[in-house]
């Protein structure tokens, strides 16, 4: 249980934390929208909607991306995460913490986008919404581990896109199936396998990323 | 050792009756199976490195993985070779194998560059090894995410005949396989031995200092 109010309190001090400062979310948003709109003059008006969906992916991964390389700067500025490793709680939860809190930032921000993108240009299918959040949370455990390991480095803003994308491959393969596909469901299997794979192996090594 | 590689770098093409385009396999498929065996090995030696914490295993690990890269880009140069003789194309992404060689291809990239980025030390040495590990656990994931893309990538899906071997066409296979495997190994070795020496050297002129 100690874990969990570990978890829950190191979550809810990123929440204040851009509460008070407002220096992700607006970004996200902003970021997400305006990409809507180049999509919107990047592609020529008589390609179909399928597009439009291969699109929405890379918004969503670029977003991400954004929120990622944002998520460890307030530690590193202040050197929190020497402190958080210090502290007598398990390591992982700080990874756990720091997942949730960006995940819950992605959510917002998607909660922006994809009525934006139905509105521009096309519905979003039950199948698409579900995989929406399955690559949110692939993306936010594997994200946050790997930032973690960038943030140590000396090109960090630089460094984690290339960590990242490759990665991310298998994330916008089942994205792009499961909003175009008739039988959408089988991606959703992966990413739900790949989820479950990724959550569990960035748990179990963010130990060693963060220790000296 | 070398006269092994050389012979069955030459005299294993002799074998094969298949038109030329064909005796590429002989060298593209043993060089991507290594790559696959090197990426696999590196990943091992790193999830030793973080189970025992023993500094040596980065060393190996990583020349692992550079071999592995190296691997690599020989078998999408081959690829693509073959890839053009026999279909005509440089490059095809209805070919599964090319299309994860390419995944492969960039995540190593990106380990070199987290490498390459860190201080060195315990923390680079076990960063690496975390993401060594993700490299291995991504190849099934996205060999099943490349099968799955397929069908909306390419609604028709290009079916190719699997080369049907006979016993010599196997035989000359097999040689090679063993040869390139054999050559890989030698390359770890020989670079594994070059990087200690030139840690050793370094320390020693700490030391002189």
């Amino acid at each position: 249980m100690t874990y969990l109010a570990d978890v829950a309190a190191l979550a809810r001090k990123d929440l204040k934390v851009e509460l008070r400062a407002r220096d992700t979310l607006p970004a996200m948003l902003l970021f997400v929208l305006s990409t809507l709109v180049i999509f919107h003059f990047a592609l020529p008006s008589d390609t179909g909607d399928d597009a439009a969906y291969g699109l929405l992916w890379v918004a969503i991964v670029f977003t991400a991306l954004l929120g990622l390389a944002r998520a460890w700067v307030p530690e590193h500025e202040h050197g929190v995460l020497d402190g958080l490793v210090l502290a007598p709680c398990d390591r992982s939860a700080i990874w756990l913490g720091k997942t949730l809190a960006t995940l819950a930032f992605l959510l917002a921000a998607q909660a922006v986008a994809l009525p934006a993108f139905t509105l521009f240009f096309a519905p979003l299918s039950a199948t698409a919404l579900v995989a929406v959040v399955l690559v949110d949370i692939g993306i936010c455990a594997v994200g946050s581990l790997l930032a973690a390991m960038a943030a140590a480095g000396r090109a960090r803003e630089l460094l984690l896109p290339l960590l990242l994308l490759p990665l991310a491959i298998p994330l916008v393969v089942g994205g792009v199936g499961a909003a175009i596909s008739p039988e959408g469901e089988r991606y959703l299997l992966l990413l739900a396998l790949y989820d479950g794979i990724f959550a569990v192996l960035s748990w179990a090594s963010f130990e060693y990323v963060v220790t000296e | 050792m070398g006269l092994a590689i050389v012979l069955s770098l030459f005299v294993a093409p002799e074998d094969a009756d298949q038109g030329v385009s064909q005796r590429i396999f002989y060298i593209h498929v043993p060089i991507a199976l290594t790559a696959y065996f090197c990426f696999g090995l590196g990943a091992w030696k790193a999830l030793l490195l973080l189970w025992r914490g023993s500094e040596r295993y980065d060393l190996e690990s990583y020349v692992a993985i550079h071999q592995g890269t190296i691997f690599g880009s020989l078998t999408l140069i081959t690829g693509a070779i073959w890839a053009k003789a026999s279909w005509g194309v440089w490059w095809t992404w209805s070919s599964n194998q090319l299309v994860l060689f390419l995944v492969l291809f960039l995540f190593y990239c990106a380990y070199f560059m987290l490498r390459f980025s860190l201080e060195e030390g315990p923390r680079r040495a076990r960063s690496s090894a975390v993401y060594a590990l993700f490299g291995v656990v991504l190849i099934p994931v996205s060999f099943l995410a490349i099968r799955l893309a397929e069908d909306f990538i390419h609604p028709t899906v290009f079916t190719r005949e699997g080369p049907q071997m006979t016993a010599t066409m196997f035989a000359a296979f097999c040689v090679t396989w063993a040869a390139v495997t054999l050559l890989a190994y030698v390359l770890y070795r020989v670079e594994l031995v070059g990087k200690r020496l030139d840690a050793d050297l370094r320390e020693l002129r700490e030391a002189l200092r």
